[in-house]
């Protein structure tokens, strides 16, 4: 039988992660290389790890717990995954509105990285004006035309629990609603199957995950320039309250037997090389503003004005989101 | 020997009072969040619905491919049949997740079928083309993937049947379709109820397929509830809801299955008939187009997007490989040896068969599910770091998961020893530990091995448990394969996908091996 994990050996760290990109083996590497230690990892999905540090409670051998959205983020946190934190270094790198509010006994988790959620047109079907905003995909302009991921996917319900931060939870029914007498078929696939979709004509508009889309703009293969060429993308909500954006972010673990690494950890994810590997690597934005992209496709999208609600909002509202959902038959 | 059957089948029952722990904690408010009458009110029919729907295509859908290919196979002699006799199983390899994947890649509007067919015929959309991701799509996808299950035990117990039958029919004047309906199927019983079992339990227990094809089944409501709502408990009521039907049917299976004797009188292998023409040629079509769907075009399209991708090796691929190989093989071991301890203890003493049938539920949880229950035991005794330790926990939630269906295929075995051969055995003066040595192990080989194989390749294939309870570093080729999904990198999942189908080939030619020398 092992023994448990516990010594203190800073020559270690563990961590679970839901980032499910494989670019960011390179990421891990360079810390270990940085640093001389080495990481021992779990990826999984978001509630999968959350399980996990539930069954495990005091004796879990996580050191820094890794999400992919704000409401799992805000979850972890009112689950008491995290252990709050001071670092000079963190505080001065991340923006406040991407970190949890700082507690007298310090920050619980810190964003690292953000993506938006944007609409994708197809050129030939649709005019970018009657897309513009998330509001406008409901209208009966769009009938017939529109395709999302399923809704009970975190991405779709983040987005709906901002909104109905922003609108209520009425208004938001009534879209949610027009959403799905709008739909060209019911919610399936993924992000990319949507940008897929659009391109070949079966829907007219659709929303996506901003890397999704970068991946596909920085592509060298032909189907998926050609994919490309048939599509065009609008930040929504430009003249109003801005673009939804999710953040990845993490924290060191409650219980965390090497809390020392675990913060060299965090504080490396803020780094510039880090930072950068997030942009270029992954095409997702960095949250440290003085970090250089290098990175064409984001280039492509150009700067846009974001949405600002808070994490903690969007993470209550949603239980709220999915069952609104379910009432107006939205899969 | 009941002291021993007794705990070590409750050991494995565990994982199901973790799922009750929490109703079994007095002041645990179960009702208070609403969850489950929110989801009654609104989508739960719908969901119950379209699992009934599913269950019943694939049943059929199994059922015509895996008895009529079994059934051709083993009573008659036309060209292509010896590759067919283990090809057939092929399609076992490939996980149903990934058979999803390039069902609907291949078909989907954006698709290069449906796309050549919109530009050769002008046209905008084809209203005449089915859509992939449908119901009717995952029956399909599910029927080519499980059929083998059917097609193995039922092939089995064909090729085990006493005396001639095709003769035997004959001689009553029976045309052959009568023949088959009269004499083959109803002996033939309960090894086709113990495949489609095996088969239907998958479909229910799925969720990575069910979501890709945008199908909602009765595991939606159960994820719906957990993820969305975080609400561990409302999912684990829906989930022993769930159970509760699996064992119904388990149970009327059992009693159907409890009322057939055998009456084996030779072991000669009956001799095949040889086809000509006409019917070798409908017998050649029909087996080949249940490989060319079920196998060929999956493994042809993985090959394509391979090449498509250039082959750049991952250099965690050998650790997926390693990881993968190295736990199923330990796996499939343990499981057939448990299986057979059990099948025996029922077989000494039949009261004891209620313990066989509640083994039975591990295949019919959702694998999420069961590993819930395996977190909340470890959880109550603060034993849950164990996982990140050693692999113990996993290969535990292996077992739970997937003994029931090596004891399907010994039971199945052992049930055509009859008692009466043990007795002129005994008879003849042989001890018992001949009796097993020379009467029972040749009899059985062949089920031991396909016990050993099933096992194997489902947990090749497993994912969820294996995502939930694996240790630190720990990565299988499923585990790879999913993470790319979630990615959405379709081209980069060639590898580890292929390589699940390609491992999961050497125990199927192991098999054939055996199945031709016997």
């Amino acid at each position: 039988m092992a023994l448990p994990l516990h010594a203190q050996d800073a020559k270690e760290l563990n961590l679970y992660s839901a980032r499910h990109y494989q670019t960011d083996e390179a990421l891990y590497s360079d810390f270990t290389k940085k640093t001389g230690i080495k990481i021992n990892r779990i990826e999984a999905d978001d509630n999968a790890l959350a399980e996990r540090l539930k069954s495990e409670g005091a004796n879990s051998p996580a050191d820094v717990i890794l999400m992919v959205d704000a409401a799992r983020l805000w979850r972890a946190q009112i689950d008491g995954f995290f252990k709050p934190i001071h670092s000079k270094y963190l505080e001065s790198r991340i923006p406040a509105n991407l970190r949890s509010k700082p507690e007298p006994e310090g920050s619980t988790w810190f964003g690292f990285s953000t993506r938006a959620r944007l609409v994708v047109y197809n050129k030939a079907k649709v005019n970018p004006h009657d897309v513009d905003t998330y509001e406008k995909l409901a209208e009966p302009v769009n009938k017939g035309k529109v395709c999302t991921r399923s809704g009970a996917h975190p991405y779709m319900l983040s987005l709906i629990g901002a909104m109905i931060e922003r609108r209520g939870e009425a208004a938001t029914e009534e879209w949610a609603k027009g959403m799905v007498s709008n739909m060209a078929r019911p919610p399936r696939g993924g992000d990319t199957d949507q940008i897929k979709a659009v391109a070949s004509g079966e829907c007219g508009v659709a929303l996506t995950n901003s890397y999704y889309l970068v991946r596909l703009l920085r592509s060298t293969k032909p189907e998926d320039q050609a994919l490309v060429s048939k599509i065009g993308f609008v930040w929504p909500n430009q003249q109003t309250t801005g673009t939804h954006i999710n953040i990845a972010g993490g924290g060191v673990a409650k219980n965390a037997p090497h809390s020392q690494a675990a913060i060299q950890f965090l504080e490396y994810l803020a780094s510039d090389s880090a930072q950068e590997y997030f942009a270029n690597g992954n095409n997702e934005w960095p949250v440290v503003k003085s970090v250089k992209i290098e990175n064409e496709g984001l280039k492509m999208l150009g700067s846009f004005k974001a949405e600002n609600i808070s994490v903690a909002a969007i993470g209550k509202n949603q239980i709220a989101a999915q069952r609104l959902l379910d009432r107006v038959g939205y899969k | 020997m009941n002291r021993i059957v007794v705990p070590l089948a409750l050991l494995l029952f565990l994982p199901l009072f973790g799922l009750a722990a929490p109703f079994l904690i007095p002041g645990n408010n179960l009702l208070a969040s609403g969850t489950l009458s929110h989801l009654w009110h609104f989508v739960l029919g719908g969901y119950i619905a379209s699992t009934l729907v599913l269950i019943l295509g694939v049943g059929v859908g199994v059922f015509i491919l895996g008895v009529g290919n079994a059934w051709i196979i083993a009573s008659y002699d036309f060209p292509g049949k010896k590759i067919f006799e283990w090809a057939l199983i092929l399609p076992l390899a490939v996980p149903t997740y990934v058979m999803a994947y390039l069902f609907v890649d291949l078909l989907q509007f954006s698709g290069p079928i449906q796309s050549t067919l919109r530009a050769a015929l002008g046209m905008d959309s084809l209203w005449f083309f089915p859509d992939p991701r449908s119901l009717s799509g995952a029956i399909w996808s599910f029927s080519f993937c499980l059929f083998p299950y059917v097609y193995l035990i039922t092939r089995t117990a064909f090729l085990e049947r006493s005396g001639r039958l095709i003769e035997v029919s004959e001689t009553l004047g029976y045309s052959p379709l009568q023949g088959f309906i009269k004499l083959v199927l109803p002996m033939a019983r309960p090894a086709i109820f113990a495949g489609m079992a095996l088969a239907l339990m998958e479909v229910l227990a799925d969720f990575g397929a069910v979501s890709y094809f945008g199908v909602q089944t009765f595991a939606t409501g159960i994820f719906k509830a957990w993820l969305s709502f975080g609400d561990r408990v409302a999912a684990v009521q829906l989930a022993l809801g769930l159970l509760s039907f699996v064992l119904l049917i388990f149970f009327i299976e059992q009693s159907s299955r409890s009322k057939l004797r055998y009456a084996s009188s030779t072991r000669s292998r009956p001799l095949a008939k040889t086809l000509h023409g006409k019917k070798a040629y409908l017998a050649f079509a029909f087996c080949g187009a249940t490989l060319l769907c079920g196998f060929l075009l999956p493994a042809f399209a993985l090959l394509q997007l391979l090449f498509k991708q250039g082959l750049t090796i991952d250099i965690r691929y050998l650790d997926w490989l390693g990881n993968s190989l190295s736990v199923s093989l330990l796996t499939a071991v343990i499981s057939v040896a448990l299986a057979v301890f059990f099948a025996y203890a029922v077989r000494m003493n039949t009261r004891l068969s209620w313990v066989n049938r509640l083994l039975g539920f591990g295949y019919a949880l959702p694998g999420a599910v069961l590993a819930i229950g395996i977190l909340s035991f470890l959880e109550i005794f603060h034993l849950a770091w164990w996982m990140s330790a050693s692999m113990l926990v996993l290969v535990y939630a292996y077992l739970v998961r997937f003994l029931s269906s090596s004891l399907q295929s010994v039971e199945a075995g052992l049930a055509r020893i009859t008692p009466s051969m043990d007795a002129s055995a005994a008879l003849l003066g042989l001890t018992k530990g001949q009796i097993l040595k020379r009467v029972h192990v040749p009899l059985l080989k062949r089920s031991l091995i396909t016990a050993g194989l099933f096992v194997f390749v489902d947990v090749m294939k497993e994912l969820p448990a294996t995502l939930l309870l694996r240790p630190f570093n720990f990565d299988t080729l499923a585990v790879a394969t999913y993470q790319l999904a979630a990615d959405e990198r379709l081209a980069e999942l060639a590898l580890p996908s292929l390589t699940i189908v390609l491992v999961g080939l050497f125990p199927v030619l192991l098999l054939s091996r055996v199945i031709s020398k016997s």
